[in-house]
């Protein structure tokens, strides 16, 4: 074969905003995959953005970075703050109105995720036609899957504006702790609901849960791969989205790394560097960069834990290890079954809250303790582990900041799954089409990436397929 | 649009994104205004569940900062359409809000698209440009008046020119990397 011989396919972006993707294929004269790269824009201003802000402005400020998951940036800078007042022991009610707030996060974010993005893909199969691959086809066949993710979502938003006083930029976590407490009227009204919410959360991991059992012979491969898995857990090895050490296990299950505390992941955790893309790929020092690389999100984390605090998401947790035996899941698609696992979690875990009267205390400020000038937080968002790092000098301003969003810790897997599904689906066909190129999305897509981006003004699309011959000829072109 | 019929004007985008954050300052001025008959929402992008809120009202007013736009705003209907969400951008296109609202809650309210020139969109940062406030000033005064008189009227429909770097590029300009 000669280097002359291989062609080319683009799925590329057409904006020229941050956090845009672009997957990009070689193939040789006989359509066989020589290289496959999923290419993810990262914006990297924004660390120098917030260098010389106070401190405290921090939890909202970093809501600015991702207009998808705010309340993610706003917590997790609210917990680094917390530790640079020396408050990082909060109220119960501060602690648990922050917990509901992120619960609400998880809940909206991985319904929009499985209703809206991920549920034309599994209820007509990634070739169906791309007319009736969309939330419109859902809506025709499914229209009561679609109102579930449109109110599940709008749920979810509902509780962040109880919680951080409203849906956008929300100004509820603060050094220390809260500003607000949940009133009776909120309480209620958000109970009123809950029952509905648990109803459709149980029938989603059904769902999910059928669609993954029933097709395992197809989706068991889809994608797949052997990685580490890497997220916090609570002290007793419970899930725990909010707060927690680091755990890592190896594909089957041993473990890694243990208990290590966030404000030490640099002695665990480094980035790599590779020249063709402008996003990091984050890895474990102790097995180096070839090695090293580890999945985060639903998937990893429900493999991480020892056990859901929750009684039906521990149930649902049990029966998805059952089908490894107890190991860790390495299928790329299991990730929908997991996420729903977590939305349900979540939903418990909001019920659970709502039924807490510290929520209706008080007090809701941890007085500050000893200062320090540097810290380090870690959450658990929707889409993985997120780590915001911070230095602050005498004058209370920012003077260093840096963040390792989850999609970020899930760029090299990204990459496995594009090239597997490369390999598996379009290698050697004589004719690619729009639905086995739809397979490379469906791989992303279980991941959740936040591709999405911080600006959207009228007039801008956000993904192109481009297919070109050995000849440079455009042979097929779809927009996403 | 009968007297005592609702009005939603809902705004988005990023105000940590420069002349983004048009459509939340058209939101915020507004919202002090205190319009009877009037609610204002806004957000960082478009979602879904938006939806349910949009079929409760009589008439929506979708707000957002354009690259390319008639200066200083244009304003046109809307009707319902495309395909919901796409890719993995987990938000929106304002008709195909209207169409999720249709579909899902039998409701089609008499909706319209403002887009508000915008210059400034590459970098972070809390301001306005200067030419994109003055531009704010005409919106709001426009859309002001006319919810007051109750009665918009299609104004500036300027056919947005294609920003050079949202183009898709034409066959001849893709090129054949080899390795």
């Amino acid at each position: 074969m000669s280097a002359n011989s291989t062609k080319r396919i683009v799925i590329e972006p057409v904006t020229r905003v941050e956090g845009h993707g672009k997957v990009s294929i070689l193939l040789d004269e006989e359509n066989h995959v020589k290289q496959a790269r999923l290419h993810i824009v990262e914006f990297r201003g924004f660390e120098r953005f917030i260098q010389g802000r106070p401190y405290w402005e921090l939890p909202v400020l970093v809501q600015r970075l991702c207009g998808i998951c705010p309340v993610s940036h706003h917590l997790c800078a609210a917990k680094a703050v917390d530790g640079i007042t020396g408050a990082e022991k909060l109220t119960p009610a501060g602690e648990k109105m922050r917990r509901l707030m992120h619960y609400g996060q998880m809940f909206q974010s991985h319904a929009l995720h499985f209703f809206h993005l991920a549920s034309p893909d599994l209820l007509f199969g990634f070739d169906a036609p791309v007319e009736k691959r969309n939330v419109i086809g859902v809506i025709a066949e499914h229209p009561e899957l679609a109102v579930q993710g449109v109110m599940m979502r709008k749920y979810g938003q509902e509780i962040i504006k109880a919680t951080a006083g409203k849906k956008v930029h929300g100004t509820g976590a603060i050094p220390g702790g809260i500003n607000k407490n949940l009133s009776v009227e909120e309480r209620d009204e958000l109970l009123g609901d809950i029952e509905h919410m648990m109803e459709w959360s149980r029938k989603a991991v059904g769902i999910a849960k059928d669609y993954t059992v029933d097709n395992l012979d197809t989706v068991g491969p889809f994608g797949s791969f052997d990685s580490n898995h890497l997220s916090i857990v609570r002290a007793d090895g419970a899930m725990d989205l909010y707060h927690g050490n680091l755990r890592v296990l190896d594909s089957v299950g041993e473990t890694i790394i243990d208990g290590v505390d966030p404000l030490d992941y640099l002695d665990v955790i480094a980035e790599d560097v590779k020249p063709w893309s402008y996003m990091k790929f984050p890895f474990l020092k102790k097995l180096g960069p070839v090695d090293g690389w580890f999945r985060v999100g639903p998937l990893a984390r429900v493999n991480v834990c020892s056990f859901i605090d929750t009684p039906e998401a521990e149930a649902a947790r049990v029966e998805f290890m059952s089908l490894t035996e107890g190991k860790p899941n390495n299928l790329t698609m299991a990730y929908h079954w997991t996420r729903m696992i977590e939305l349900l979690h979540s939903c418990e875990k909001i019920h659970e809250l709502l039924e807490d009267p510290d929520l209706q205390s008080d007090d809701l400020v941890a007085p500050a303790g000893e200062w320090r000038g540097e810290y380090v937080a870690m959450i658990e968002a929707p889409r993985g582990t997120l780590t915001h790092h911070y230095r602050v000098d005498e004058n209370d301003q920012v003077t260093m900041a840096n963040l390792i969003v989850s999609t970020t810790c899930n760029n090299e897997p990204m990459n496995r799954a594009v090239r597997k599904i490369a390999d598996d689906h379009l290698s050697g066909v004589p004719e690619i089409t729009e639905g086995l190129l739809n397979n490379i999305e469906v791989g992303i897509r279980a991941y959740d990436p936040c591709l999405s981006c911080a600006t959207h003004a009228l007039g801008q699309m956000p993904l192109e397929v481009t297919l070109i011959d050995a000849n440079g000829n455009t042979v097929d072109r779809q927009a996403r | 649009m009968s007297h005592g019929a609702s009005t939603l004007v809902l705004a988005w985008g990023n105000p940590g994104r420069l002349d983004d954050g048009l459509g939340p300052a058209l939101a915020h001025r507004l919202e002090a205004r205190s319009l009877h008959g009037v609610t204002v929402a806004s957000d960082y992008q478009l979602q879904v569940e938006y939806a349910e809120e949009v079929s409760r009202h009589d008439r929506i007013v979708f707000v957002d900062a354009d690259r390319t736009g008639g200066e200083p705003f244009w304003i046109q209907r809307l009707e319902p359409a495309g395909q919901g969400v796409s890719f993995s951008t987990h938000s929106v296109a304002p008709d195909a809000l209207l169409a999720l609202v249709r579909d899902l809650f039998d409701s089609e309210p008499e909706a319209w698209l403002m887009g508000i020139r915008g210059y400034e969109f590459d970098e972070f940062g809390e301001w306005l440009s200067e030419q994109a406030r003055a531009n704010l000033d005409e919106a709001v005064a426009f859309i002001q008046a006319a919810l007051h008189t109750n009665g918009i009227r299609e104004i500036r429909l300027t056919a947005p020119d294609p920003d050079p770097a949202d183009v898709i590029p034409e066959p001849a300009d893709l090129k054949v990397t080899h390795v």
